[in-house]
């Protein structure tokens, strides 16, 4: 027989009579959210991969901190390959009285030599003529071209006159696509391009200078390949090269990071949505269970019954899982929204591996969760049709899941792609399942046993959660496991965004000041007197790097922690002072007396020493422009860096690091109305950089509400997959507790004592799976935040309370929403509907 | 019977009166020849020393016991008794339904325990058709579509107009689209008794067919039973505790505390 055909059909009614729905939204559900933040991970991977070489701008860039040998230049002229200069570092611009903080790159002919720059020059955008244009040159001597952001801003023409330092360039195209500028986070404001030949009269290279020298390499694979080796063994330190392979690793890390996070989030709703289906399918075995006997009576072998309900499930997937997809890729559109600034190009159309994921998350989930116990249904006795009474073993039984588990767990590490990440979840959800069963079955135990004597409601409300224990033990753990899932994102979310919002007190620094030159310490003082500032604290500032800890050569490698292995491959600033900062507290050794002056001592901060490794007596050598300097740790510091002072990870006291090239820093508040102040300080310094904190912070805290913003969204799914399951795990008892109740009412109970006995039976497993779920979310909560994301738990007290009352409630609003119609209807209709 | 009227036999009347006895006559030889069992003598149904108990919290409940029980093709037996005395599960035993716990059942002269539950299954579709007191109509299908689900499970190619002309039969025509939830009680087991002939089988077997259903309908249910029965020469079993009913079958079973008390 054509057992598709009688699949379909049973399949219409069963959609018509309403028996999949909640499969359907869980699945719909899961799906969505899984290919929401697919669809987004692929678009911003494809656009990654696709403008590779344009996000480089070359083949090969050897990156220095200090100006690159000639070696470098003749060896790739010598090997055909063509060069190009580029020179990046951030500095102020000034237009009149206004000035900004921009990036400046300053670029020699033949920039660059991969990807497009395309300028135009209407500023205005009105005339479609004046479209832009690939860049065939670089911005001739004297002019400069502006990013986007800067022209909007000074609202520039063509012609205008910017100042950059010292020089006043000519304002001559506007950027409006450039490579290595497609995506990213936090930019240091706009970009301006310069040429090369006048970066001397901008004044702005001086000792001290934080500029990235840049040396771009194109030309045939093979030539760049034998380059690559060449400089590999030439590399000194501070120099590093970047090929399209390692493309701006820091904006994959930190969407890495991002999709991680999503994708966590995402995955909760599929462990939610695991739950619904396993719980759906549980009602649907069971109101099928008599249509199974039936067909066994009429002659059917049990194999064809499982293929009629495979073939049933099957199409059901498909086109609930594509209904997901669509779903994911409405979804997706509202993340890049929300994620507009951490991207800022255009992104391609996704591909199709985000709909293979989906339909193949959205199969699996429902196939492991719902053959398992699709499979008892083969095994229905034909007696069934005499004795009603005759029903399957297994149908309570969590063992039946332990392959939807496993696939779940799969899906899970796969998705997480963080094997630790994903095992931790995996682990906090088994763990958790197998308390909340014994716990469980031990509270109800104990519950009913003593609040029995309650009598009442209580009575009743207790002896049927007890009469069903093994399905009431299902239902706690199911809710438990959604609201745990709601709420170890809750937790995880509040403490992320507590540690992100950082609130500031009034009068803390909002400007720094960086690369003062030694000649301008006195001229600024008379600068700040001049306009009624308080003279603030200047710090020197001594560029170095870390190149051995007791005689031992440090190198990324030997760091498993990101930020050790970051912090480990930058320069640091080294500062000397007589006197410790009053924002900082010695926690080991001693700060120097007046007798240690001039001593090759370190005071280390504290969390710096912790990462790397560093403990008090230990010898720290440094390079400082090709000098080596070597120092001993005496003290170890405690910095409370949310004063926004100037504060050094190293400091030694005055008399040891004046020899080599020092500039200073500074930082102070400057009220709102005094801003003008600023412009005149760049007229007055060219070369200071001034660092707008609070436009900083202004930045930071926009990007974080977006991520938010984009957690919250994609959380959306999780809740609705969390709302699914109450619904579900209420709905799966639905029929015994209106039949029951047609019987009470029929012996004569009145409604308002049914309601009391279900407000009871659900408040009850409502409270206890709350419970759980609050116990489950902390714990969860605390490993993933400590061993994971690196964040500071805090203990939440409200967690349980929220959990306990959102069980409660939840649990007595659905179950009361499904259950009260019933009470309208006659009994005797309502046992004919369901007997 | 031969009657005369005034001493002479009136032509028209003996013409009627002939013409029933060759009816007669023929009928039960056309039911004769129908069976081809009781040409070799051979029961439809038989089970020999039947027994079962079912082990209940360490107590020990026998339902039946020392069942022995003959059925021949083309009667109509019903199984009578209390409630409780075990009828259901004779029922459920001689369809292949239930396991005994001890003793055999012949279908149409096959061992059915010693068949496996697939094999079993595959038996009951071809030669068994069911009629239950709760109707067992599947929700999820149409009137029409559940008197199909039979003859589909065969392989039938021509299901749905075999199915239709048996709804007309039951004078369900008019609700062949009609979803069990849509009918009414009686129209239900209209459409389970369509369902239990559609394939023809030799023996149909009823359990407490008008249970669920009111006096008027339960007894227009039974007409239609015995009149498609008599019509399809099947072989009828039927449990009930309405002596009314089982009156009507050629023999009645009685089953007191699991013992078979055969008339």
């Amino acid at each position: 027989m054509n057992f598709i055909k009688l699949s379909l059909r049973m399949l219409r009614r069963d959609l018509y009579a309403g028996e999949l729905y909640i499969l359907i939204v869980a699945l719909v559900v899961a799906v969505g959210g899984m290919t929401t933040v697919g669809f987004f991970a692929d678009r911003v991977q494809l656009a990654l991969s696709r403008q590779g070489d344009q996000l480089l701008g070359a083949d090969l860039i050897v990156v220095s901190d200090h100006p690159l040998s000639k070696h470098y230049t003749d060896k790739a002229i010598q090997l055909g390959l063509n060069t190009s200069t580029a020179l990046k570092f951030p500095s102020m611009v000034t237009k009149g009285d206004n000035s900004i903080l921009v990036g400046i790159k300053a670029v020699t002919t033949g920039y660059p030599l991969r990807g497009e720059l395309r300028i135009t020059n209407d500023f205005e955008g009105t005339s479609p003529l004046l479209r832009d244009r690939i860049a065939n040159t670089i911005p001739s001597p004297g002019s400069v071209w502006v990013g986007e952001k800067l022209a909007a801003r000074f609202s520039l023409k063509e012609g205008d006159k910017i100042d950059v330092g010292t020089a006043s360039l000519t304002v001559e195209s506007m950027i409006t696509q450039e490579p290595d500028y497609s995506i990213g986070f936090i930019n240091l404001g706009p970009r301006v391009l310069i040429n090369a030949i006048d970066l001397p009269a901008t004044g702005l290279i001086q000792q001290g200078s934080r500029i990235s020298y840049r040396l771009l390499v194109g030309g045939d694979a093979g030539s760049i390949q034998v380059f690559r080796n060449w400089i590999k063994a030439h590399l000194e330190l501070g120099e590093r090269i970047e090929g399209i392979r390692d493309a701006r690793p820091e904006i994959k890390a930190a969407l890495e990071r991002a999709e991680k996070f999503l994708n966590l989030a995402a995955m909760a709703s599929v462990v939610l949505a695991a739950a619904a289906v396993a719980l759906a399918t549980r009602r649907f075995i069971l109101r099928h269970l008599d249509g199974c006997a039936v067909m066994r009576c009429l002659g059917i072998r049990q194999a064809e019954i499982l293929y009629i309900y495979l073939y049933h499930f099957i199409i059901l997937g498909i086109v609930a899982s594509s209904l997901g997809c669509l779903l994911g890729l409405m979804g997706q559109e509202a993340l890049v929204f929300s994620l507009s600034t951490m991207v800022d190009v255009e992104l391609p159309w996704p591909s199709l591996f985000p709909v293979i994921h989906g339909l193949l998350t959205g199969m699996v989930l429902l196939l492991g969760f719902a053959i398992p116990p699709l499979l008892n249904l083969r095994s229905v006795p034909a007696l069934r049709v005499l004795r009603r009474d005759i029903g399957i073993s297994n149908t309570h039984s969590l063992t039946g899941y332990i392959l939807g588990l496993t696939v779940l767990s799969g899906l899970f590490l796969w998705k997480a792609g963080d094997v630790r990440l994903g095992s931790l979840v995996i682990i906090g959800f088994i763990v958790a399942i197998a308390i909340f069963s014994l716990l469980g079955y031990f509270l109800i135990k104990i519950l009913s046993s003593t609040c029995s004597k309650l009598g009442g409601s209580w009575n009743y409300g207790l002896a049927s959660i007890w009469r069903r224990a093994n399905t009431s033990i299902v239902q706690t753990v199911a809710l438990g496991l959604g609201l745990m899932a709601l709420l170890t994102l809750t937790l995880i979310r509040s403490d992320l965004l507590q540690n992100w919002h950082t609130s500031l007190p009034t009068n803390t620094p909002n400007r720094f000041l960086v690369n003062i030159q030694e000649d301008q310490l006195q001229p600024l003082k008379v600068f700040f007197s001049q306009h009624n500032i308080k003279q603030p604290e200047i710090h020197p500032m001594v560029r170095a790097r870390l190149t051995s800890i007791n005689d031992k050569i440090v190198s990324p490698e030997d760091y498993s922690n990101l930020r050790a292995k970051r912090l480990v491959k930058r320069e640091f600033n080294l500062s000397w002072a007589r006197e410790i900062n009053s924002d900082n507290q010695i926690v080991d050794g001693q700060w120097w007396q007046r007798k240690d002056m001039g001593e090759a001592v370190l005071s280390m901060e504290e969390g710096i020493a912790k990462t790397i490794g560093v403990r008090l007596g230990d010898t720290l050598t440094y390079d400082i422009a090709g000098n080596v300097f070597s120092a001993v740790v005496t003290s170890v510091r405690k910095v409370n860096w949310d004063s926004f002072r100037v504060n050094f990870f190293a400091v030694t006291p005055p008399g040891v690091l004046e020899k080599y090239p020092t500039s200073y820093i500074t930082s102070f508040y400057l009220p709102k109305n005094r801003i003008d102040i600023i412009d005149q300080l760049i007229i007055t310094f060219p070369n200071l950089l001034v660092i707008d904190v609070e436009a900083i912070i202004i930045q930071v805290q926009k990007v974080i509400e977006q991520v938010t913003k984009a957690v919250e969204f994609v959380f959306l799914f999780t809740l609705l997959a969390g709302l699914v399951v109450l619904y579900a795990a209420i709905i799966s008892t639905q029929d015994e507790r209106i039949y029951e109740a047609a019987i009470f009412r029929i012996l004569g109970a009145k409604r308002r004592q049914l309601i009391s006995a279900w407000v009871v039976e659900f408040a009850i497993l409502g409270g206890i799976a709350g419970l759980f779920a609050a116990m489950g979310a902390s714990s969860l909560g605390y490993v993933i935040g400590k061993y994971t994301l690196n964040l500071t738990y805090t203990f939440n007290l409200w967690i349980w309370f929220i959990g306990i009352f959102a069980g409660i409630t939840g649990a007595m609003i659905a179950g009361l929403m499904g259950t009260r119609g019933s009470l309208s209807s006659p009994p005797i209709l309502v046992l004919g509907k369901i007997g | 019977m031969v009657v005369f009227v005034g001493g002479e036999l009136e032509p028209t009347l003996l013409y009627v009166l002939l013409e029933i006895a060759t009816n007669r006559i023929l009928n039960t030889t056309k039911k004769f020849f129908m069976t081809d069992n009781l040409i070799m003598r051979q029961p439809i149904v038989q089970a020999i020393s039947l027994a079962k108990q079912v082990r209940n919290s360490e107590i020990q409940l026998t339902i039946l016991q020392d069942i022995n029980l003959d059925v021949n093709a083309g009667e109509a037996v019903s199984i009578v008794g209390a409630s409780g005395s075990g009828k259901s599960t004779l029922l459920g035993l001689l369809a292949g339904l239930d396991t005994p716990t001890s003793g055999k059942v012949y279908l149409n002269g096959k061992d059915i325990f010693a068949l496996n539950e697939d094999e079993r299954a595959e038996l009951r579709g071809s030669m068994l058709g069911f009629v239950f007191q709760s109707f067992q109509l599947l929700p999820m299908l149409t009137a029409v579509e559940n008197v199909m689900l039979p003859l589909e499970l065969a392989g039938t190619n021509n299901a749905h107009t075999v199915a239709l002309e048996l709804l007309e039969r039951v004078g369900l025509d008019m609700r062949l689209k009609h979803y069990p939830k849509q009918l009414s009680g009686g129209e239900q087991q209209r459409v389970a008794i369509a369902r239990a002939y559609v394939t023809s089988p030799k023996l149909l077997l009823a359990d407490e067919p008008t249970g669920n259903l009111d006096l008027a309908t339960g007894s227009q249910i039974i007409d239609l039973m015995f009149e498609l029965n008599r019509e399809r020469g099947a072989t009828l079993i039927l449990v009930t505790h309405d002596e009314a009913i089982s009156s009507r079958c050629t023999r009645q079973i009685h089953l007191v505390g699991g013992k078979l008390n055969a008339d």
